[in-house]
């Protein structure tokens, strides 16, 4: 009896039944998905139909030739490499700019972190309304200072810098908010000391402010190309893949081949295989990110 | 690893210095200006970054011939409120409030909750195999919705949840970031107060509600506001669950096809859009530090 007693008011047991429902949880809607998506991906199988066939590697090897899943993915690496280095680098410079005690400085701030808490759709909406190719203000606006007039989202070469464009507004606030964290980490005895050393601005940043951010460059690097190859809201609501599959990103392809096409054709286990191979991708960069990253980044204290 | 670092790092940051209250870096130089040459950078960036917002602004205000014109107009003269009660009318945007509301409240209390109770016990109690089912949480962070999509859905379908708010509400009921983010922080409050509680014969389960839980307001603000914000402006995750039932839309749901089917009428559009957003930007505008810590701790998900 009181050993029962012990074992029921020890932390095994009560350590249990605090985490149980979130275990549980988390058990069911994220660890178990990715055992049957990879299960389902050596699957025939659509989304709505119970009927499943075991197809062993085929949709692995029907990925090496689909040219529409090819385009997919040259677009969604076409979007990346213009991401990531923009907003990051854009990023830095606006809080480096943002990290000091000037007038309407508050103001400043919020006029960059809002557009963090603003929806995809809603976004999206702003976006298509700006940039729309008759009525936009963004022709009248560049259209002042000589440039355009641009088709935006509905010209093959320009809707995926465009994407990139809104996509970058919108993630700005983001990028900047680690940045201002990481430059208010660094000690002020610090950039004090290269001032009475006389090293100006420049030099004060190459030598002390980037090594010194390095761990927060190395985290948003990560963290965009993460979010970069994961495309999919603003492409679905904006561009829908087009004009003439220029947007057309690779999350966008297997959402298409799932739940539009795949309702009634057997295409979802292709689909899963699909994002299979994204997530590997992701998976190896991020820690081929990591280690080349640590090598190269100074971690203070 | 890496990771830990920043966090670190970023959890040193006072969140007063983010809003730009304190400690910020102030050089004395000569002056070649009457004001800051940052500001010559900083004025053209806000307005870049606000001209999005005060040009839906002024086009939910315009009638619609004033919206199709070129060089815009800028300012309509009269201004049009009637476009706010008639985008209302032409949806069922109060639907769409009402279920994002239900969806969201339940999201947040629920994550309030279990995290709480999972971090506290793998912040204080060594059980069997805690260490591990912590990491094995963590590890479903490196996992997004994207890639898991299909199976995902799959799940939700067995269980009967598609085209309910149940399919929105069951999955997101717990959420690792707010266990991790909360584990973090309970580490970091002083035992002492508990073991005292411990000694008086205080239960566990009466420590976290009367101890922990009031010491760790910031913590749990700061998870609320995030868990608010992911769960409102959600858009993939209905998409695909919500799919013949337009009694279960959520607001996003709601605008994407509301876009559709007024594509041309923009005033009525952007004044939907501007009453979309109002919820959000007013919960940022008041609890923005929580916010800015929010996302600053963020730089751990990753």
């Amino acid at each position: 009896m009181e050993r029962v007693r012990r074992a029921l008011t020890s932390d095994h047991a009560i350590g249990w039944v605090f985490v149980a429902p979130s275990v549980l949880l988390v058990a069911i809607f994220g660890l178990y998905p990715i055992l049957s998506g990879l299960w389902l991906s050596f699957q025939k199988a659509s989304l709505l139909s119970p009927v499943r066939e075991f197809a062993g590697l085929e949709n692995y090897r029907a990925i090496m030739d689909d040219p529409r899943l090819k385009q997919a993915a040259i677009n969604t690496i076409y979007y990346t490499v213009l991401f990531v280095p923009i907003s990051i680098l854009g990023a830095l410079a606006i809080a480096i700019a943002l990290n000091r005690r000037i007038r309407f400085i508050r103001f400043y701030r919020l006029a960059v972190f809002i557009p963090v808490v603003t929806s995809t759709i809603a976004t999206g909406i702003m976006f298509l309304w700006l940039l729309d190719s008759t009525y936009g203000l963004a022709n009248w606006a560049l259209g002042g200072i000589g440039l355009g007039p641009f088709g935006f989202f509905e010209r093959p070469s320009q809707a995926m810098p465009s994407l990139v464009a809104m996509t970058i507004w919108g993630w700005l606030g983001f990028d900047t908010i680690i940045y201002l964290a990481a430059l208010q980490g660094i000690p002020q005895e610090l950039s004090e000391a290269a001032a009475i050393d006389g090293a100006g601005r420049w030099s004060t940043f190459r030598n002390v402010t980037w090594p010194l951010v390095g761990p927060a460059t190395l985290l948003l690097v990560v963290w965009s190309t993460l979010s970069a190859l994961q495309l999919f809201d603003e492409v679905f609501f904006v561009t829908k893949g087009g004009p003439l599959g220029r947007t057309s990103v690779v999350v966008f392809y297997v959402y298409r081949l799932a739940f539009e096409q795949g309702l009634a054709i057997p295409l979802a286990g292709y689909a899963a295989a699909i994002a299979y191979v994204l997530f590997l991708v992701v998976l190896a960069l991020a820690l081929v990110q990591f280690w080349m990253g640590n090598r190269m980044v100074h971690y203070s204290s | 690893m890496s990771a830990t670092a920043t966090a670190d790092q970023l959890e040193r940051v006072d969140p007063a210095a983010l809003r730009g209250e304190v400690g910020m870096v102030e050089r004395r130089r000569r002056r070649w200006l009457p004001f800051s040459p940052w500001h010559l950078f900083l004025l053209p960036l806000a307005v870049v970054m606000l001209v999005p917002m005060l040009w839906m602004l002024v086009a939910s205000l315009e009638t619609l011939d004033q919206t199709r014109h070129f060089p815009p107009i800028l300012w309509p003269g009269t201004l049009r409120f009637e476009n706010y009660p008639n985008a209302l009318r032409a949806a069922d945007m109060g639907t769409w409030f009402w279920n994002t509301f239900v969806v969201t409240a339940t999201v947040v209390l629920s994550n309030l909750v279990l995290c709480s109770l999972a971090a506290y016990a793998f912040a204080r109690m060594r059980f069997l195999g805690s260490k591990a089912v912590y990491f094995l949480l963590l590890a479903t962070l490196m996992v997004p919705l994207q890639v898991v999509l299909i199976p995902t859905f799959l799940i939700v379908k067995s269980l009967g949840l598609i085209d309910h708010l149940g399919a929105l509400i069951v999955p997101n009921l717990a959420n690792v970031f707010g266990i991790f983010m909360l584990t973090q922080f309970f580490k970091t409050l002083p035992v002492e107060l508990e073991e005292a509680a411990r000694i008086d014969g205080a239960s566990r389960l009466g420590i976290l509600v009367k101890i922990v839980i009031p010491l760790s307001a910031p913590a749990l603000a700061t998870l609320a506001v995030i868990q608010f914000m992911w769960t409102w402006n959600d858009f993939l995750w209905p998409l695909v669950t919500i799919i013949n039932n337009e009694g279960a839309y959520t607001l996003q749901l709601g605008l994407a096809q509301f876009q559709g089917a007024h594509q041309t009428d923009t005033s009525l559009l952007m004044a939907a859009n501007v009453m979309s957003m109002l919820p959000m930007l007013v919960l940022f505008l008041l609890a923005q530090r929580y916010f800015v810590r929010g996302i600053a701790t963020q730089g751990l998900k990753g």
